[in-house]
């Protein structure tokens, strides 16, 4: 077995950027599902609109990439918000299968919907950390500094930064706002948060707005990686970032970011070693995959709260 | 239905239903609460206390009426009631455990637009000083009594006309009891604000109330002022261990 230290830290790099999509897409499952224990599986496909959404505004009617990117977060905040409204308060909070499935249902129609406008070809998407000014050392198409003897992209940083500011605002938005206490409050405990006049619904359809944004900004930022957009881009990132959530804990907003970064982690080091080295090309995809429902099953089996979750504990 | 007993009724409750399920668990209670006065429904485990008090917050399914001074809440929604001016602590406290004890009093002012929550807050610090203390840290983190402290001041952070309060004493240590009835007793006094508390502990709930019922199997089965209550044989026997 060849182990070929020489590349680690490129694929580190990669895992680190890859993974910290991970960690915001987990961000947005675990959001929803700290309010409401309810996994929403449409959570990459809305991700996945309102990427096609920058592309619309970007690619074709030529907005500013990042002003599409702050417009498409708004628009899938308010889809998130109608969806909570029509779809998901009408049933009763305690009965989970309805809602479960609705979010199923809604992940199979977006994709199909896209896939009618769009069709299933990938389209380039404008990266957003593409283009540098020229001072800036560069091999190939993409812009790096060396470190470890390896290319740092300046595409990772540019998402790390990016991803960032994302949770500083997030968390400046819960700690800071009475909207975000309001939110908080219904994830620690909807009936009290009821019985201090907090119209949960609303609080609710709140948290699906900052889950939808923060999904779409997490897709606008993968596609690069993905070669651009398409409607089934989200579909194995959103496998990756439920491994994520699982192992940071599905009620935990910092671990879901971490446990989405560790997946990442766990991905480039298979594919250093284990997809390339030991199983070669054909198989890599298949393995990482595996080895995140991998995850999910040991984190279920031997941690069910994850890393950082709390554990469940009924008190009588 | 029932002629008033009090001057002033702060809550009036008519031929109230309530189920789960297929579980009848309130079979038509009639009862008011004299506004400023405090009222207590005894009755066993199971009798129907906390149901009543979900009841008015209509936070199960009900039939029958409940009128909150002069307006009819029984179809009014859980958090329109509270902005009504009911503040409801329920059993086993319903603190927010994930939040900081700061938050939870804040969350309590979440109907309030006046400027002076702040100095509320103050307020109760000076009253529970053991919250000061544990300002920052988690509501989850503190001890039963605290926990009660908090959820009662948190509760009156919306600057409630009714208080409910759901077997304040459950889970407390004897003296942490009697200080926190003492509490009661001088809010009522001091504020005139509104009581109506559902007590496993008869003892220590007439010693304060004005008013009582007793609840059985879902029905009030007596009533009176809390010296009647006291005195009658029935209650002595069943829940003042007499």
């Amino acid at each position: 077995m060849n182990w070929n230290f020489d590349v680690l830290p490129d694929f580190i790099f990669n895992g680190l950027s890859l993974g910290a999509i991970y960690g915001a897409v987990a961000l947005s499952l675990v959001l929803i599902f700290k309010a409401t224990t309810l996994i929403n599986f449409a959570t990459g496909e809305l991700a996945m609109l309102g990427a096609f959404l920058v592309y619309v505004l970007h690619m074709e009617q030529g907005i500013w990439l990042w002003l599409s990117m702050a417009i498409a977060m708004g628009l899938s905040a308010g889809l998130g918000v109608l969806i909570e409204r029509t779809l998901t308060r009408p049933f009763d909070p305690e009965d989970h299968l309805p809602v479960v499935l609705i979010t199923l249902g809604l992940f199979l129609i977006i994709n199909a919907v896209a896939g009618d406008i769009w069709n299933y070809q990938v389209r380039i998407l404008t990266n957003p950390f593409g283009k540098f000014p020229d001072w800036v050392p560069s091999l190939g198409g993409d812009r790096y500094v060396e470190v470890l003897g390896s290319r740092l992209k300046y595409q990772s940083i540019g998402i790390w930064l990016t991803l960032a500011l994302a949770l500083f605002a997030l968390s400046l938005i819960l700690n800071k706002t009475k909207a975000g206490l309001a939110f908080r409050a219904v994830s620690s405990n909807v009936e009290s948060a009821r019985l201090v006049g907090v119209h949960t619904g609303r609080t609710l359809g709140f948290g699906w707005a900052i889950a939808s944004a923060f999904g779409t900004l997490g897709a606008v930022l993968v596609a690069p990686q993905l070669g651009g957009v398409n409607p089934n881009m989200m579909a194995t990132i959103l496998i990756y970032a439920l491994a994520g959530a699982a192992l940071g804990g599905l009620d935990s907003q910092g671990g879901a970011v971490l446990g989405g970064i560790l997946v990442g982690l766990i991905q480039a080091v298979l594919v250093t070693w284990g997809g390339v080295v030991v199983f070669g090309q054909l198989y890599m995809s298949i393995l990482q995959l595996a080895a995140a429902f991998l995850i999910i099953l040991i984190v279920l089996l031997f941690r069910p709260a994850g890393l950082f979750g709390t554990r469940r504990v009924e008190r009588v | 239905m029932v002629d008033d007993v009090f001057d002033e009724v702060g809550l009036k409750v008519e031929d109230l239903h309530a189920s789960y399920g297929a579980v009848e668990v309130l079979r038509g209670l009639n009862f008011e609460v004299a506004a400023k006065g405090v009222s207590v429904i005894l009755g066993a485990n199971g009798a129907g206390k906390t149901t009543t008090l979900r009841a008015i917050c209509n936070m199960c399914s009900t039939s029958g009426k409940v009128t909150l001074g002069e307006e009819d809440i029984t179809r009014t929604g859980t958090a329109e009631i509270v902005r009504r001016g009911v503040a409801h602590v329920p059993q086993g406290r319903g603190t927010f455990p994930e939040l900081s004890t700061m938050d939870n009093l804040m969350i309590g002012a979440y109907t309030r637009k006046d400027g002076e929550v702040r100095d509320d807050v103050e307020r109760w610090f000076e009253i529970f000083p053991r919250l000061a203390e544990r300002q920052d840290q988690l509501a989850g983190s503190l001890s039963g009594g605290e926990q009660q402290m908090l959820a009662v001041a948190r509760a009156l952070m919306c600057r409630p006309r009714l208080l409910l309060l759901d077997e304040p004493s459950l889970g407390l240590a004897p003296l942490i009891i009697e200080d926190l009835f003492e509490r009661f007793g001088t809010l009522n006094k001091e504020t005139g604000l509104t009581m109506l508390i559902v007590e496993q502990n008869a003892n220590l709930a007439l010693e304060m109330a004005d008013y009582g019922y007793v609840i059985e199997s879902g029905e009030i089965t007596l009533s009176g002022s809390a010296d009647q209550l006291r005195n009658d044989p029935a209650v002595q026997e069943a829940y003042l261990g007499a």
